[in-house]
């Protein structure tokens, strides 16, 4: 078994001494006898070489042999050896909210650094030190929307991503803000019955690019009609794809969010992620989360602090922006490593070949009969209609070793036979092509 | 030192991603495309690993100093939880998978099944929610929890409970949920006052939200009566499951009467805090909330494969995208897996132990407001210091970290004025703790003796006291290049 606390019986008895009791159990008096355990059944401790066996086992229980074209928000990208490297530092894994800026100048300087890059990816002002994930920072930013202009009505695209949604309408269950799910033009967002929705009691209106569906577009004419109204714009956005694509502060959105996961996190079964939030600069107090800002020291050193904490819970309590009282500074540091790594030209050219590589698939599989690739403008997904429903199609092809795509009918009941397919910058073209091949097969 | 940006040299690249071909921008309309420069650096891979490892260096870590921060549980994080945590097999699988295909995930479910049901065995409760991503998070996932409950009974209800003495997220929580706050002060025991909690109850209290122990470090010796006033206005019982460390295998929230817990799996599970994030906000739930549970949960058929189920009519929906911070989940699987039954039982043993000693050999110096057996952390306040030489709790913090040990939590719990809150955790051996014990004296001492090289620390520190009040009025957020 092992044990964690390295106290002798010796210790043990020379600290009951200096307490002045003659046993740890006389600590426990406080919980009466009728409040005391009434079971604890529970396996006996094992070695750590036992519980790696069994992790091992376990982690190989999970079947990961496939080559995937598996997105939906979530993308397998190359991640260098360098983030982990960082990331792995127990100086910053072992350390906790940097309180105590004295203490804590590293974690500090690096979440700076992060702020300072999301701002500069996005287009926009200010970013906070991030939040749990993608969906809940969408949460967030509704919330900001609702508080800046007091109406109770929500816009959200049918395209923004469904699990997201799903997390945004369990949070207001016993709140009075009015969501509506605003329907799609097959697999297009539908910009014009957006603009006809914009009234005086919208407080918000949520976008995503590209689109669930993999559609991009430029929402810029939309967004500035929202703002005439006083609506706040929303966009979802997906970090990997700012290397070429407009940014959500070249569109004029208010806020930004997305999920981090594509800048150096693994995939890990759901988490943990990374909730990204930027802002204009006329919502930086409505901010929900952490900030960290510069300001010098005693002796005029440059130094970082936590700001803006009149915002937070810990002072605020009820009237707080949030109860958010953490972020992910952990994914966090391994999104600003690997923004230094892959740097200025590297963040384009991830994109770009993400892109190159999704048209090349798209191209690949455009030959096979019966399957049809829905047209419009993508950056690394897309989406394939399938002559039967994908269900089967898929656990076919997971036999032949892919991973081809996500069935759109878990979440839109109308699209029995769409596939969202995505080829990230790790995907070669001999892989697609093998795929390509393997899609042709099986539906033959 | 400077930051990344400032050491950016045109031209220069960390890793090389591979050739482009820069036709293919020409497949997409020239609106949708970005024009304005992103500010990334330009900077070697030495350039960033020199950087990131120096800065790290600039911190105080559990792995580097003691670390008595109260009621954030630093105890050591096993090393085998973050090996194993890494595996390929959980790294590398997408989510998604579980949707598509449940047999190739197995697993993964498998952990999250057996995590489920230890966590529900430790708590004395019947169901369990993986999908909270913190202990705020936890918090709302209850509050939803407790709307479902009585919008199921044909309830609305109006408040929640919640005494001062708690975590600003509690009210954060149950406001953001939906809920106005009452607030109820602690009594002279430093428990939440009976009397006038009963006097605020009403049909209207959806729940009571309670931290037990509580942030002073007291498990409240009148927790029956308010379970059982709570009771009788179907009022649900939240357990703010922060201070879990202090009572594993001896008491469990279900058994004393609470209907949720929260437990922060970075706090008494081990799993690293990762400079403020990520956690995990685990919540387990009496059977009569079960069917509210958020979905996806883990099921288990008979033949003993593990499955997604989303058939829970009453759910209140989802918290998370997927089923939490899932490698978070996999570090407090391996860590219970490694203690088992007696390891946990001597793991709050222990942090009371180290707790109660740090009470007895420094209450002499400090004031302790409320002078009881305490549980994993002591609360000491700095009135004493202030009042003799204008010494505050803020100035003994930064003198600790002059010695090299992270600081209590200061100023909180609000009711404790010039609070220093300690939690040893049970990680830590007796030679640690005198050191600290030490440390404290001495500065006490100095207090008293040379009061400005308190209010002067830290001084060998990389940088001394930041002015916070500049930071926060001429607001500097990124890095203007």
């Amino acid at each position: 078994m092992a044990r964690f606390t390295p106290h002798t019986e010796q210790d043990t008895r020379q600290m009951l001494e200096a307490i002045g009791v003659t046993s740890i159990d006389k600590l426990f008096e406080d919980i009466p006898d009728n409040l005391r355990a009434k079971s604890f059944q529970l396996p006996e401790g094992k070695t750590e070489n036992e519980t790696v066996k069994i992790f091992n086992d376990l982690a190989r229980r999970n079947r990961t042999d496939y080559i995937s074209f598996l997105g939906g928000g979530y993308y397998d990208h190359f991640i260098p050896a360098a983030v982990s490297t960082v990331s792995s530092r127990s100086e910053f894994y072992t350390a906790y909210t940097p309180y105590q800026p004295e203490a804590s100048q590293g974690t500090l300087r690096a979440i700076f650094e992060y702020q300072t890059m999301i701002a500069g990816i996005t287009g926009l002002e200010f970013a906070n030190a991030s939040l749990y994930d993608g969906g809940t920072a969408l949460y967030e930013a509704m919330a900001m929307a609702v508080r800046a202009n007091n109406r109770r009505k929500v816009l959200i695209d049918a395209g923004v991503n469904p699990l997201f949604r799903r997390i945004v309408k369990t949070y207001v269950i016993n709140i009075d803000i009015e969501i509506v799910e605003v329907d799609l033009d097959d697999i297009r967002t539908d910009k014009e019955k957006l603009a006809s929705m914009l009234d005086d009691e919208t407080a918000g209106l949520i976008v995503q690019n590209p689109n669930f569906f993999g559609i991009v577009e430029d929402y810029e004419d939309l967004f500035i009609r929202a703002r005439e109204k006083g609506i706040v714009s929303v966009l979802v956005f997906y970090p990997l794809s700012l290397g070429i694509l407009k940014t959500p502060g070249e569109m004029k959105a208010d806020i930004a969010v997305g999920e981090g996961q594509s800048l150096g996190l693994p995939l890990s079964f759901g988490g943990p992620y990374l909730g990204l939030m930027a802002v204009d600069k006329k919502f930086l107090r409505k901010m929900p989360g952490r900030i960290v800002g510069e300001t010098i020291d005693r002796n005029g050193k440059k130094a970082y602090v936590l700001t803006l904490q009149a915002r937070e819970q810990h002072i605020r309590r009820e009237k707080a922006t949030s109860n958010i009282c953490s972020n992910q500074a952990l994914c966090a540091l391994r999104a600003v490593v690997y923004l230094s790594l892959i740097g200025k030209e590297g963040f384009r050219k991830t994109a770009l070949i993400c892109m190159e590589r999704s048209e090349y698939c798209k191209n690949a599989l455009r030959a096979i009969k019966g399957l049809e690739i829905v047209s419009g403008p993508t950056f690394n997904e897309f989406t394939a209609v399938l002559p039967g429903a994908a269900e089967k199609f898929l656990k076919k092809m997971l036999a032949a070793g892919f991973a081809a795509g996500l069935p759109a009918s878990l979440f839109y009941k109308d699209k029995a036979r769409h596939l969202i397919i995505s080829a990230t910058e790790k995907r070669t073209t001999d892989e697609i092509e093998r795929f390509a091949a393997a899609v042709k097969k099986v539906l033959s | 030192m400077k930051l990344i940006f400032e050491k950016s040299v045109p031209g220069r690249i960390g890793v090389d991603v591979g050739a482009t071909d820069e036709d293919a921008l020409k497949l997409i309309n020239s609106r949708f495309l970005r024009r304005i420069d992103t500010m990334l650096p330009e900077v070697s891979e030495l350039d960033v690993i020199r950087h990131y490892i120096k800065l790290s260096q600039l911190n105080f870590s559990v792995d580097t100093h003691f670390y008595p921060l109260g009621s954030c549980t630093m105890k050591y994080n096993p090393k085998a939880n973050e090996a194993v945590s890494g595996l390929p097999g959980f790294a590398d699988l997408h989510p998604f998978m579980s949707y598509i295909d449940e047999d190739s995930v197995q697993g993964s479910l498998e952990i999250i099944y057996r995590l489920s049901s230890l966590l529900a065995e430790i708590t004395g409760m019947k169901g369990v929610t993986t999908q909270p991503y913190a202990g705020a998070h936890g918090e709302l996932t209850g509050i939803l929890l407790m709307e479902a409950y009585h919008k199921s009974r044909g309830n609305k209800k109006k408040y929640v409970i919640v005494p001062d003495e708690a975590h600003g997220t509690n009210p954060a929580s149950a406001a953001m949920g939906g809920y106005s706050v009452k607030s109820i002060p602690v009594d002279r025991d430093g428990g939440m006052d009976v009397d006038l909690f009963r006097k605020a109850m009403s049909d209207e209290v959806a729940g009571i939200m309670l931290t037990l122990p509580n942030t002073l470090g007291m498990f409240h010796r009148r927790i029956c009566d308010i379970v059982e006033i709570a009771r009788k206005y179907d009022a649900l019982l939240y357990n703010d499951g922060a201070n879990l460390n202090a009572i594993l295998g001896k008491t469990r929230p279900g058994d004393i009467g609470f209907d949720i817990v929260h437990m922060n799996l970075h706090k008494t599970f081990s799993t690293p805090h990762g400079g403020g994030g990520p956690g995990a906000g685990v919540v387990a739930v009496s059977e009569k909330l079960t069917e509210f549970l958020p979905t996806p949960v883990i099921g288990r058929k008979k033949k003993g494969n593990y499955y997604l189920d989303f058939n829970l009519k009453n759910s209140i929906g989802c918290m998370a995208s997927f089923f939490g911070n899932f490698a978070i989940l996999v570090r407090a699987y391996a860590y219970i897996m490694m203690l088992g039954k007696e390891g946990l039982v001597d793991v709050s043993e222990k942090a009371v132990l180290n707790a109660n000693y740090i009470r007895v050999k420094l209450k002499q110096y400090y004031d302790l407001p409320y002078d009881h057996t305490c549980m994993h952390e002591c609360v000491f306040s700095a009135k004493r210091q202030v009042k003799k030489s204008g010494v505050h709790a803020i100035d003994i913090a930064k003198a600790l970290i002059e010695r090299g040990i992270h600081p209590p939590t200061i100023y909180f719990p609000l009711v404790v004025d010039e609070a220093l809150m300690v939690e040893p955790t049970e990680t830590e051996s007796k030679e640690t703790i005198d050191q600290f014990v030490e440390a404290m004296i001495e500065i006490a001492n100095l207090a008293e003796s040379d009061p400005d090289r308190i209010k002067n620390a830290p001084n060998n520190t990389p940088v001394s006291r930041p002015d916070e009040t500049r930071a926060a009025r001429e607001l500097k957020l990124t890095c203007q290049q």
